[in-house]
């Protein structure tokens, strides 16, 4: 039985549904994240979780349990707040202590835990310390630790990493994660950050207009896509309009400009579709034997890859290459593009996502 | 502004900085020789150095009663606009924004009102033929009237009046200034709303009760329509002392020093206060 299910919610507010019918299960123990632009419902979901909205229909269930009159106090959730949320009169031990001080938890025992809370999180020895008197990094520490100390049933993360500098924010997912998977909570992320959500979740929902569009492990979601709007969200593709239409042996042919490509890994279709193809699996083929015809518009140099933009029929197309040393074209080259048929993948036509 | 021009800034402040010196210092520093001259009841006012009518007012035990009741006052009202004041701008806080624009011109409002208007107001409530008194005795509650007019305790009540409003707004900054999220993570970790208020809410909103005191308790110290009004003339404050000094018995000088050593005492107050809240939260929030 899921751990977390929620079912059908719906928030409105006024005439707008900031969430629209959202179904989702999460197992216990499991790390799952809410990915999305923002203004796509996912932190009306963690609220409404929370106890902090009151959904406008539908239910949530936790172990079972309908949760809808329980207030957030009695729900037992622990909440890391995009801002911290620390409270700034009180020292770093005092906000780790202040749930188990709410659940009158003894003296000496709340001492022990809060001394391993922040053991946990590597701030032993900074207990005495004033929230502002701490980094950026330190402060998001302290939230972890604030809401793990209670040792809750579920973990809502509301864009904890996003006030952290590049570097530091990479750092704290890989901690997150150890994090997290040591204390073996049941962890619900909200974050509009792609890399963030892949590198953390056994499992990503892909929320768009106050629904799911797709729910997959972050892989599967990146290299099958249900929509173009997942596929252009998670990562860079390059979508080309085509038709598609039945081959022999239950394969798909795929028609854009004058190119036919032969697929059988793309899921059957028929009709128009868009071609997705990610940047990393294009590559410039010989002359003649390219899918596509193009002008070599620039070329970024990142380090380990160049990153290319390729003027088309079908608009700028992107290329990544691995740096191997030198590189495979320049600005103002004339180049022909191709690609694995297996490595396509077939989405409805129609357009969901600029 | 990409250049300042420390020319142009003192120009652009000339006009303020007149004022201020021709309005404020120069009268304070008038009023401070002033109390060093010697008033004769035949001889009238003679310019000299004398510490006398300090020595007078500070050895004499009618005007120590004076400054006692004036602080006494000015701290009742600031304690009862504190406890009154708090919740008031919590619940403002709280309020959807269509209601706390209303609430807020009725908590406002009255300051565009006359101070003399208002206590007046208060007299008529309070007198012991007043409304107040008037409606208790007609329901039987007491027998004879609550002495409340011409009493610290009228005082009291209608300076609480006119002051809460600026205990209110200084809370209210303050409360502006918390994370709303700090009350949610509250909730979250098992607090119920009067552990959030007392734990949370007030704690944070410390620096502007404490502010708001300030404001409260030196408008108080020093306030005089009110004290006048509703004092009448037993119930004397430092204020009205130094009216009557100088409008009465035309002993300016006493009327000076007895208004610089008010003056001094509210200062030492709120510096030693404003000290003190400063050590206490310059690490919390700096």
């Amino acid at each position: 039985m899921a751990f977390l299910e929620l079912d059908g919610l719906v928030k409105r507010f006024g005439d707008v549904a900031a969430v629209d019918g959202l179904s989702l299960k999460v197992a216990q123990g499991e790390f799952v994240s809410l990915l999305g632009p923002s203004g796509c419902g996912k932190t009306t979901t963690l609220q409404m979780i929370a106890g902090f909205a009151e959904p406008s229909a539908g239910t949530i269930l936790i172990h079972g349990r309908d949760v809808a009159s329980v207030p957030a106090s009695k729900r037992g959730i622990g909440i890391v707040f995009q801002s911290y949320a620390l409270f700034p009169h009180m020292t770093v031990t005092q906000n780790v202590g202040f749930g188990l001080e709410m659940r009158k938890v003894p003296r000496p025992e709340r001492e022990r835990r809060v001394a391993e809370a922040l053991e946990l999180v590597h701030l032993g020895g900074l207990g005495q310390r004033y929230p502002r008197a701490l980094s950026g990094g330190q402060q998001q520490r302290v939230a972890l630790a604030r809401a793990l100390v209670i040792r809750p049933d579920l973990l809502l993360l509301d864009e904890p990493l996003s006030n952290l500098d590049a570097k530091l924010r990479e750092e704290m997912q890989i901690e997150l994660r150890n994090i997290q998977q040591s204390a073996g909570v049941t962890t619900i992320l909200v974050t509009h950050d792609q890399t963030e959500a892949m590198a953390l979740s056994d499992r990503i929902a892909v929320m768009h207009g106050g629904r799911i569009v797709q729910v997959a492990s972050p892989f599967e979601a990146y290299e099958f896509p249900a929509t173009d709007f997942v596929s252009s969200f998670l990562g860079k593709t390059n979508l080309i309009p085509a038709t598609a239409s039945a081959g022999a042996d239950g394969a798909t042919v795929v028609a854009f400009g004058g190119s036919r490509i032969e697929t059988s890994a793309a899921p059957a279709a028929t009709g128009p579709v868009l071609l997705s193809i990610r940047p990393e699996k294009v590559r410039f083929a010989p002359p003649g034997t390219g899918y596509v015809c193009g002008k070599v518009r620039t070329g970024v140099f990142l380090g380990n890859q160049w990153l290319y933009q390729v003027a088309s029929p079908f608009g700028d197309l992107l290329v990544v290459h691995q740096n191997t040393g030198r590189p495979e074209a320049r600005a103002g080259d004339e180049v022909e593009l191709a690609w694995d048929a297996e490595q396509m993948r077939l989405l409805p036509p129609e357009r969901t996502h600029g | 502004m990409a250049e300042t021009n420390p020319r142009a800034a003192y120009l652009l402040s000339a006009p303020a900085l007149a004022l201020f010196l021709a309005l404020i210092v120069a009268p304070l520093v008038m009023t401070f020789l002033l109390s060093f001259y010697v008033f004769g009841f035949y001889t009238g006012i003679e310019p000299a150095f004398d510490l006398k009518n300090y020595a007078d007012v500070l050895s004499d035990g009618y005007f120590h009663e004076i400054f006692a009741r004036t602080f006494l006052i000015a701290l009742a009202v600031t304690a009862i606009a504190a406890v009154l004041g708090t919740p008031e701008a919590y619940i403002l806080y709280r309020m959807r924004s269509a209601w706390r624009s209303l609430i807020l011109l009725a908590i406002l409002g009255p300051l565009l009102i006359s101070v003399v208007v208002r206590t007046l107001g208060w007299a008529i409530l309070i007198g012991n033929k007043g409304v107040i008194n008037e409606t208790l005795m007609g329901l039987g509650l007491i027998a004879s009237p609550i002495r409340l007019l011409y009493t610290s305790t009228g005082i009291v009540i209608a300076l609480v009046h006119v002051l809460v409003p600026f205990m209110v707004i200084a809370v209210w900054a303050a409360l502006h200034k918390q994370n709303p999220d700090t009350e949610r993570a509250a909730a979250s970790l098992g607090a119920g709303q009067a552990t959030i208020f007392f734990r949370i809410v007030l704690p944070q909103a410390m620096p502007g009760i404490l502010s708001g005191s300030l404001i409260v308790f030196s408008l108080a110290a020093s306030a005089f329509a009110t004290p006048a009004i509703l004092g009448g003339r037993r119930t004397k404050v430092v204020a009205t002392t130094v009216y009557d000094e100088f409008l009465n018995t035309l002993n300016w000088p006493l009327g000076a020093a007895i208004a610089m050593l008010l003056l001094v005492a509210v200062l030492v107050v709120l510096l030693s206060y404003n000290r003190f809240v400063e050590r206490r939260y310059a690490q919390v929030f700096g």
